[in-house]
């Protein structure tokens, strides 16, 4: 058991950090900075510069794209990127349905939609939860009824993150009314631009468009498009979940998030010292901290540890309630250290705007993450859903 | 990096296990922590001569294994799942871990003594007016011709009933609570003028109260550079500090098991309480913390080789969390067994029992977080 780099692991943190630092595109860092609202383009931008150098998706088996990177090189890969404030990569495609098609799929599936997920040019969007079935995803209603080489597909979903800009979409749909709940539903690609498809915006807490809601009438699916066997969709959409709740600990980000709030509380003052010498909040800067590093060595001895290799387990839910815990103190700590300038409305720069918003910079989106982020511990499973997946699945209650 | 077992750890793991199964089940532990001498020498002796197992963490040229830290985690952790009053910690991790750091002729003459079984070390550092500060000492260690002589009056020290042998910090010089002047000596426990007063600790361990009275030191005692010892009890206390996350561990796998198995006995409203999810996501909790103290005892054993500071804020770090989730863990382990948990009847009170004197040694979660904040938010 060792924490070592060895020289090679060293000489690859250089190319990555020199990779970053040649390739990051300023524009793109400037709007992060700016705390700016950002468009399709800049979420594909950083994608498609790690697509060409091979690097999109480095949890990918080498056969389908990977990089074929050691556990201890996706680590770095992963530090570096949070390091850098790098974009997250956005996980429809390449954490989600990309695992499900090169597990699942058929050689026809595979080629259609792998290389496309890779190089940016099908944007995903997940179609899972509805408005009556959310915790209790397997009450879904949206139906699949088969024509032919078609099915139909009616009803709604909801909570669609930036179906507004998707090119396709995964749904979990009922094809078998009858079964007992998980065992009548199949999963099915769709081409969002298919005729029957509504996309309406939901407005979130912070003022941004982030979900919405879809809805499907008559939808023609080619049956080709369906993963898996039918009625077995249940089993690609339990798989997927694990795989979201590894990325989902965010460990890197966090650390990256930590040295953020006291770059801040660095800066703003309270009385004749810097907040972060203020002891109340010094000490839940500390206790985040540490408890941070709690979850990044349990990650740790998943990723390198006896069970390396062996995929993510039920107890990434653990992995995926203390991350989004941490996430959201941060946004917390981060909205308490701007003080009165948490107040003003950002609504993002204008049409010929050159007005410096109000406040400090790091100021102005400090509201909005706060109360946006109140969905991590919501999304991908609540936290609740996962401790009963812990009760039952690890603990055999 | 690479978090996995060598076969040796493995195998030290194992061994231990299977040997304390057969020796150390709850009702025979509670016949020797309540017997006159308070444990079964036998036992020290088996681990020593049988087992090899004080020998793990040792240099092979003194006879050991060629192990470190991890290989005294791992034993520590066995010994918590167990309640073990052995006195592997102030033998082997503090006072083995001071003769490694020495070296020399000291570390020659006394490992093979602790690794034969011969040796037993308690380690008398606490004052009354101290707490947590190693620094704060009002014992002192006054030059008299090649040697020393000892006065002053050391707190809770764990195992000295038991001890052929005293690690001692004293002052050799500077004010009472300055970072010069301590001196750290190892001493035959027999000397004459250390007066002790022995009793049972609430954890079921043996101490005393150690009052030096005038005791003549020969000069050999001395380990490390007269007055600049306080680097080195630092550095021990932290060694020890992981160790004892790592008894938290095993402590807290027990409690949580022990949870476990109960609720799904135990029927109220005709049911297996454990079918309630307000308990259910409790048990979940309660793994979370069992789960991340095991990932900090890594992380804190992998870093004590660092510079003193990193080394520092990564051990508190690791006792911070260790000691806020062996908190939580003995409280709702005691809460969901309900009346039962407040009984001497079963083992899972003295689980907690001795949880709860983890959380507070060698420095409270509140003690070692103000560590960290010093070591790494002051500007």
């Amino acid at each position: 058991m060792d924490m070592e780099f060895s020289p090679e692991d060293l000489a690859f943190q250089k190319e990555v950090r020199d990779f970053i630092a040649e390739n990051y595109p300023a524009e793109l860092r400037g709007k992060q900075d700016e705390g700016e609202e950002l468009s399709k383009e800049d979420f594909l931008a950083w994608h498609k510069i790690l697509y060409k150098k091979g690097w999109v998706a480095p949890a990918w088996p080498v056969e389908y794209g990977g990089t074929g990177w050691t556990p201890t090189q996706r680590f770095i890969f992963s530090e570096e990127t949070a390091r850098a404030d790098c974009i997250r990569l956005l996980p429809f495609g390449l954490s989600m349905v990309g695992p499900v098609i090169y597990t699942f799929g058929t050689p026809e599936q595979k080629a259609r939609f792998l290389p496309r997920i890779l190089s940016g040019e099908d944007w995903w969007c997940q179609g899972y939860s509805e408005p009556g079935a959310g915790s209790d995803l397997a009450s879904l209603r949206t139906t699949a009824v088969r024509d032919g080489d078609h099915y139909v597909v009616n009803g709604q979903k909801t909570w669609t993150t930036l179906a507004q800009h998707a090119d396709w979409g995964f749904f979990l749909v009922r094809t078998d009314k009858d079964a007992k709940q998980q065992e009548g539903i199949s999963f099915l690609l769709i081409d969002m631009k298919s005729p029957g498809i509504t996309v309406r915006p939901i407005i979130t807490l912070g003022g941004e468009h982030e979900v919405n809601e879809v809805w499907l009438e008559d939808v023609r699916v080619p049956v080709d498009q369906r993963v898996y066997e039918e009625n077995k969709g249940w089993t690609c959409a339990k798989f997927l979940l694990a795989h979201e709740r590894t990325g989902i600990a965010g460990v890197a980000a966090s650390k990256r998030g930590i040295e953020k709030v006291k770059a801040i509380a660095r800066t703003e003052l309270d009385g004749e010292k810097p907040l972060l010498q203020n002891p109340f909040f010094k000490r839940k800067v500390a206790e985040l901290e540490i408890d941070l590093t709690a979850l990044e060595f349990t990650e740790l001895r998943g990723l390198a540890g006896p069970n390396a290799g062996k995929g993510p387990g039920p107890e990434s839910s653990l992995l995926k309630i203390k991350g989004s815990e941490i996430q959201q103190r941060l946004t917390e700590l981060t909205l308490e250290a701007v003080g009165h300038y948490g107040a003003p409305y950002f609504r993002g720069f204008g049409e010929g705007d050159n007005e410096h918003p109000i406040g400090p910079d790091y100021a102005h989106r400090a509201a909005p993450t706060y109360f946006n982020m109140r969905k991590t511990t919501i999304y991908g499973g609540s936290n609740e859903i996962q401790r009963n997946i812990i009760a039952k699945m690890v603990l055999g209650l | 990096m690479d978090f996995t077992y060598t076969e040796t750890q493995d195998m030290i793991r194992d061994t231990l296990s299977r040997f304390l199964a057969d020796t150390y089940d709850f009702e025979t532990r509670q016949k020797f922590i309540n017997s006159d001498e308070g444990r079964d020498p036998a036992i020290w002796t088996a681990l020593a001569q049988e087992l090899g197992m004080l020998g793990a963490s040792f240099a092979e040229e003194h006879g050991g294994l060629g192990g470190g830290a991890l290989e005294n985690a791992i034993i520590m952790e066995e010994f918590g799942k167990v309640l073990g009053i052995e006195p592997y910690l102030p033998t082997v991790v503090i006072g083995g871990g001071a003769l490694k750091a020495v070296g020399g002729a000291q570390a020659d003459a006394m490992i093979p003594e602790i690794i034969a079984g011969n040796a037993i070390i308690a380690f008398a550092y606490a004052e009354p007016q101290g707490r947590y500060d190693l620094a704060n000492l009002t014992t002192t260690a006054k030059k008299d011709g090649a040697g020393w002589v000892l006065n002053g009056h050391k707190s809770v020290v764990y195992a000295a009933p038991w001890a052929t042998h005293l690690l001692v910090t004293a002052r050799t010089g500077g004010g009472q609570r300055d970072r010069d002047g301590v001196s750290l000596f190892l001493i035959d426990a027999k000397l004459p003028g250390i007066v002790r007063r022995d009793y049972p600790t609430v954890d079921g361990n043996r101490a005393s109260e150690i009052y030096f009275e005038n005791v003549a030191v020969p000069g050999d005692a001395l380990l490390g550079g007269e007055g600049a010892g306080l680097g080195l009890v630092e550095q021990i206390v932290d060694e020890a500090t992981v160790a004892v996350c790592a008894e938290a561990t095993g402590v807290m796998q027990k409690l949580h098991e022990g949870t476990l198995e109960y609720t799904q006995q135990r029927k109220q409203f005709g049911i297996p309480i454990a079918k309630f999810q307000v308990l259910q996501h409790r048990m979940v909790d309660m793994f979370m913390e069992v789960e991340q103290a095991r990932s900090m005892t890594i992380m804190g054993a992998l870093k004590l080789d660092l510079p003193a500071a990193e080394r520092m804020a990564a051990v508190s770090s690791a006792k911070n969390k260790v000691s806020r989730g062996a908190k939580f863990v003995g409280q709702n382990a005691i809460q969901t067994h309900g009346g039962i948990g407040i009984t001497q009847e079963l083992a899972i009170g003295h689980y907690f029992k001795r949880a709860t004197l983890i959380e507070g040694q060698f420095g409270s979660a509140d003690y070692h977080i103000e560590r960290f904040e010093r070591l790494t938010l002051a500007e």
